[in-house]
């Protein structure tokens, strides 16, 4: 049975993919290989996982504003994610989704997530199943 | 916590979002209307002027360019004030770093694209000390954290601290997002820090800035004890001889204060224009700091190093009055390391004309112009351990550019120099 979790839109957009869920922030420059999209900071959980074509969970961005960048590059290599789940967004990850095209919920409770779900955005809603 | 979005637009706001003012200020008003809702936001504000950050190749890489690029190609124009953030290396004499050929085509790209976009290629930390100068109580959308605080603090004007992008987006549609510090709420001191030790040299402001930036994050830092002159916009005072040398050292306090804590705003009682205008500017109820002895910030500003092999002063980039005071202190010697000089295109101009470039560069020094050590590819050059006078380097040198720090006053930064040595 599906669940459906209702967050605060932050870049627009329909998506749907496997959830990909880290329960640590994630930082784009330096901890995401922006030609392949594998999570490459070392000793990260989520550590040589790709993140193209997932749904990306995860509480929060983390380090320098050029991650917005990787972003936008991982989207012209067509290696970024389907849509974004945020506990809580903040600029990076916000605006480089926006500019790589990528939509973006936050506000959603991400501990009921797990790895391997199928996660279907629409709107402010996230469907979970 | 609300899911909905509280930001009310203009009409002329939605057309310009639906893209009737083109695909490039559709871009960027998305960009300020994003982080408006982030931040909760009720409305956009228009900007009086901009600095915009993401500059150096070595941090926009490859990724960064191509965005400018493709930006610039659909239209995007400046359409109020921008300066630009200091570049990977000196844009004229880059050689003279040791940058490499590969390198400086990059760099010279990315500053072409943004000069492409109306934004005025001059590259500096310091964009308030050539002629960018705000107005007290302007709205702004300044990237770089240490003119962030500069604007705010000194100024009076309002600005949060942007990262690249919200800065240029702001540049093109001439509006941010109306939160943090553009309101009166987010101005109020969190904090009242108490001095009760001598705080006088540069250095001595600039360990002051690293220990109360460590302990207040990104708080509203109210300082009480400091001894200097009144500052703010007003022409007059920025001529007065008294402050413009307080505003040298508010500039380190500053910087320090934001680079070991996210400050973007403080206020100096009796000092600062808002803490002049509202004496009862800091509440009553805030937690306090007293500082008692600055040892400890020095110590934590120190590595164990005795052996340099690089000496850099002006981070921020030095005002005139601080190239008059290096030049002076090294006329006549003869310098060991390398030593830098940090400072912008047109101070670099003023000091040219006054003969201080070529005393720096007769003891042996280089004066270097749109760059600095934070940003620069220094993985790519031989050097090891820096001394400064900066807190803000002192504090960024290992984590950004790999080299260990000295940090103390000027005159021990030029003695190093001479003798390649620590003067402990």
């Amino acid at each position: 049975m599906a669940t459906i979790l209702r967050g605060r839109v932050i870049v627009a957009g329909d998506a749907q993919g496997v959830a990909l869920v880290s329960d640590r922030p994630i930082g784009f420059l330096g901890g995401v290989d922006p030609d392949t999209g594998r999570i490459v900071e070392p000793g990260h959980p989520l550590e040589g996982e790709s993140v193209a074509g997932r749904v990306l969970v995860f509480p929060t961005g983390k380090g320098s504003t050029v991650g917005s960048y990787i972003l936008y590059r991982l989207a012209k290599a067509g290696r970024a994610p389907a849509a974004i789940v945020n506990a809580e967004s903040e600029p990076i990850v916000a605006v480089g989704a926006l500019i790589a095209g990528i939509p973006v919920i936050d506000r959603i409770d991400i501990s009921g997530l797990v790895t391997g779900q199928p996660l279907t955005l629409r709107g402010e809603e996230l469907i979970v199943g | 916590m609300s899911t909905t979005s509280l930001l009310r637009l203009t009409s002329e706001e939605e057309a310009l979002l639906a893209g009737e003012g083109g695909e490039a200020v559709r871009r960027a008003m998305q960009i300020v209307v994003t982080l408006g809702r982030i931040y909760d936001a009720e409305r956009l504000l228009p900007v009086e002027s901009v600095q915009v950050a993401g500059v150096s190749y070595r941090n926009l890489g490859d990724a960064g360019l191509e965005f400018l690029r493709d930006w610039a190609a659909q239209g995007a124009r400046v359409t109020v004030p921008a300066t630009l953030n200091p570049a990977g290396m000196d844009m004229r004499d880059w050689r003279r770093m040791g940058i490499s050929d590969e390198f400086a085509r990059r760099q010279d790209e990315i500053v072409r694209v943004y000069a492409a976009m109306g934004v005025w290629p001059t590259c500096t930390c310091t964009p308030y000390l050539v002629g960018n100068v705000p107005s007290f109580g302007a709205h702004l959308a300044w990237s770089e954290s240490s003119a962030v605080c500069y604007a705010n603090a000194v100024i009076g004007a309002r600005s949060n601290r942007e990262g690249g992008p919200g800065a240029l987006a702001a540049a093109i549609c001439g509006r941010t997002a109306a939160y943090g510090l553009h309101l009166d709420a987010g101005r109020v001191p969190t904090h009242r820090v108490r001095v009760r030790c001598e705080v006088r040299s540069p250095d001595d402001f600039g360990a002051l800035g690293y220990w109360v930036g460590r302990q207040v994050g990104g708080g509203v830092p109210y300082f009480e004890g400091l001894d200097l002159p009144a500052v703010g916009a007003e022409p007059s005072h920025a001529m007065h001889p008294e402050a413009a040398v307080a505003g040298d050292v508010l500039k380190l306090l500053g910087a320090a204060l934001a680079s070991s804590g996210a400050v973007a705003l403080y206020h100096v009682r009796d000092v600062t224009p808002e803490a002049r205008a509202l004496p009862d500017l800091c509440p009553d109820d805030v937690p306090v700091i007293d500082v008692d002895d600055l040892a400890p910030a020095r110590a934590a500003l120190n590595a164990d190093a005795d052996a340099i092999d690089l000496v850099v002063i002006g981070c921020p980039h030095a005002s005139l009055a601080e190239m008059r005071r290096v030049a002076a202190g090294l006329r006549g010697r003869r310098l060991r390391t390398a030593f830098w000089l940090t400072t912008s295109r047109r101070v670099r101009d003023l000091a040219e004309a006054e003969g201080l470039v070529a005393t720096v560069e007769e003891a042996g020094g280089l004066v270097i112009s749109d760059s600095c050590v934070v940003i620069a590819p220094m993985s790519e050059l031989p050097y090891r351990t820096v001394a400064t006078n900066s807190a803000k380097l002192a504090t960024y040198a290992l984590g950004h550019a790999g080299l260990r720090a000295r940090f103390g006053a000027l005159e021990l930064c030029l003695d190093a120099a001479v003798t390649g040595r620590w003067p402990a």
